[in-house]
């Protein structure tokens, strides 16, 4: 196995599949957890880590060897999660809406703060996968794309398709729903 | 931003200036008015605290095994992802680079004998271009080879004193080296030149092993990297075509002297 990811790019560029499969090997999982942020759904992790290597593969050519494989897979992964999200943007469009106007109204219903309920589900990890499954999928990636990975607010916009204005609401209704759904638990917990 | 200096910050400038996405004279207006608000203060405190709580999740991990069923996954599809690669590679783009990288190897290498001896159907203008581009191209290929040399000729010629040998700059050098020389290599294979294809192949695999090395070696992996340059005759092929890259730009620069002189 070569021990570098610049080896191993080397030998994948003129075909060689075991090192092409030991750079999935080093990556898939980092590829798996980013995927899954964004999309918040196993099976869809797994499609944007197969169509990651693969758009990766085709693209070997283009990769300067100089840079480095893992930040350079990961904005593809950013990518792939992003073009299945585009892919169900009009499905959640009047999903979005609605639930922004019931937010105030049914956020005990979402994430009950009572000291029983919270008792059963103490994971820090357990309480924010639960937050974050309480957005839609385009709040859920734009507020992956702010808070975990950085981007601005006009990069999002760019990369999700919406106009500036939608992607910072977007990331308004997110941050409203994750204060309102781990606030409770955070304070009680000080 | 909705804030005056007499009502308190919205949530949504909160975050705003949380993820730095205010414009500076709000965000002054803002930290101005966080200083003397208690109860914007404490909002925007509680803010913090959730997003720290946040970032202390770790995020959901792909269950044990995954690579294993993510190669499995993807190994059957690389075969078809291999034919669009070659279809990309014969794309406009491509082939044009490719087509100046072969006026290179074709000039340089074959000496006519793939190329035409005689233009046919130029103009002068056209000549002229060609010619040109052919001695830039030769003096990089003939660089490249110079280069490639030196990496080889050192690695030769290293010894290990204290038991390892430091070989990072070699290894720094043989990465660079790596994507030209795989170009030349294509270039060669498509215009049939066999030799040279063959030679530029054993160069480039002797590359990559030196890329894909830890910086420092040991007196055996060393004596290894020297058995396969040796066994190859790749120092003695890589000094022999350098020396006819040099004599063929000799060639062009006395063609192009005399040329002048005629024409002057």
């Amino acid at each position: 196995m070569p021990h570098t990811d610049a080896a191993a790019v080397a030998l994948a560029r003129h075909g060689d599949s075991e090192a092409f499969k030991a750079l999935v090997e080093r990556h898939s999982r980092a590829v798996y957890r980013l995927a899954h942020r964004m999309t918040g759904n196993p099976q869809d992790a797994e499609d944007v880590v197969q169509e990651t290597f693969l758009k990766a593969y085709r693209q070997l050519g283009r990769f300067e060897s100089r840079a480095n494989f893992g930040t350079w897979l990961h904005r593809i992964a950013v990518n792939c999660s992003i073009d299945v999200i585009r892919g169900r943007k009009h499905q959640e469009t009047a999903h979005d809406a609605a639930d922004l106007d019931m937010l105030d109204g049914d956020a005990d219903d979402r994430v009950d703060p009572s000291p029983e309920r919270l008792m059963l589900s103490t994971e820090v990890q357990e309480q924010v996968t639960r937050a974050m499954d309480g957005l839609t999928h385009m709040e859920r990636a734009a507020f992956v794309l702010r808070h975990f990975e950085g981007q601005s607010i006009d990069e999002i916009s760019r990369g999700l398709g919406l106009k500036a204005n939608a992607a910072k609401h977007s990331i308004f209704r997110a941050v409203r729903k994750m204060r309102l759904a781990l606030e409770p638990f955070v304070e009680s917990e000080r | 931003m909705s804030m005056s200096t007499t009502l308190h910050l919205t949530d949504d400038d909160l975050v705003l200036l949380y993820y730095g996405e205010m414009a500076r004279a709000d965000e002054a207006r803002t930290e101005s008015h966080l200083d003397a608000c208690h109860a914007c203060r404490e909002n925007y405190a509680r803010l913090q605290r959730v997003m720290a709580f946040v970032d202390s999740a770790p995020a959901v991990d792909a269950p044990d095994g995954f690579e294993r069923v993510a190669w499995a996954r993807l190994e059957p599809e690389l075969g078809s992802a291999r034919r669009g690669w070659i279809r990309s590679a014969l794309s406009p783009a491509y082939l044009a680079l490719a087509a100046a990288v072969l006026v290179l190897v074709g000039g340089a290498f074959m000496a006519g004998r793939l190329l035409p001896k005689t233009p046919v159907n130029t103009g002068a203008g056209a000549k002229t271009t060609d010619t040109v581009r052919e001695r830039i191209l030769l003096v990089d290929l003939g660089e490249h080879l110079d280069r490639s040399q030196m990496v080889l000729v050192e690695l030769v010629s290293a010894g290990a004193d204290t038991g390892t040998v430091d070989i990072s700059s070699e290894r720094a050098r043989a990465e660079q080296l790596v994507a030209a020389n795989r170009l030349y290599r294509q270039t060669a294979v498509s215009t049939g030149d066999a030799a040279m294809a063959s030679m530029l192949d054993d160069l480039e695999r002797v590359l990559v092993d030196i890329a894909a090395s830890p910086s420092t070696m040991s007196q055996d992996d060393l004596d290894s990297v020297r058995r396969r340059i040796e066994s190859k005759e790749l120092l003695f092929k890589v000094r022999v075509v350098s020396s006819q890259v040099r004599d063929r730009q000799k060639a062009e620069l006395a063609s192009r002297s005399a040329n002048s002189t005629v024409g002057s």
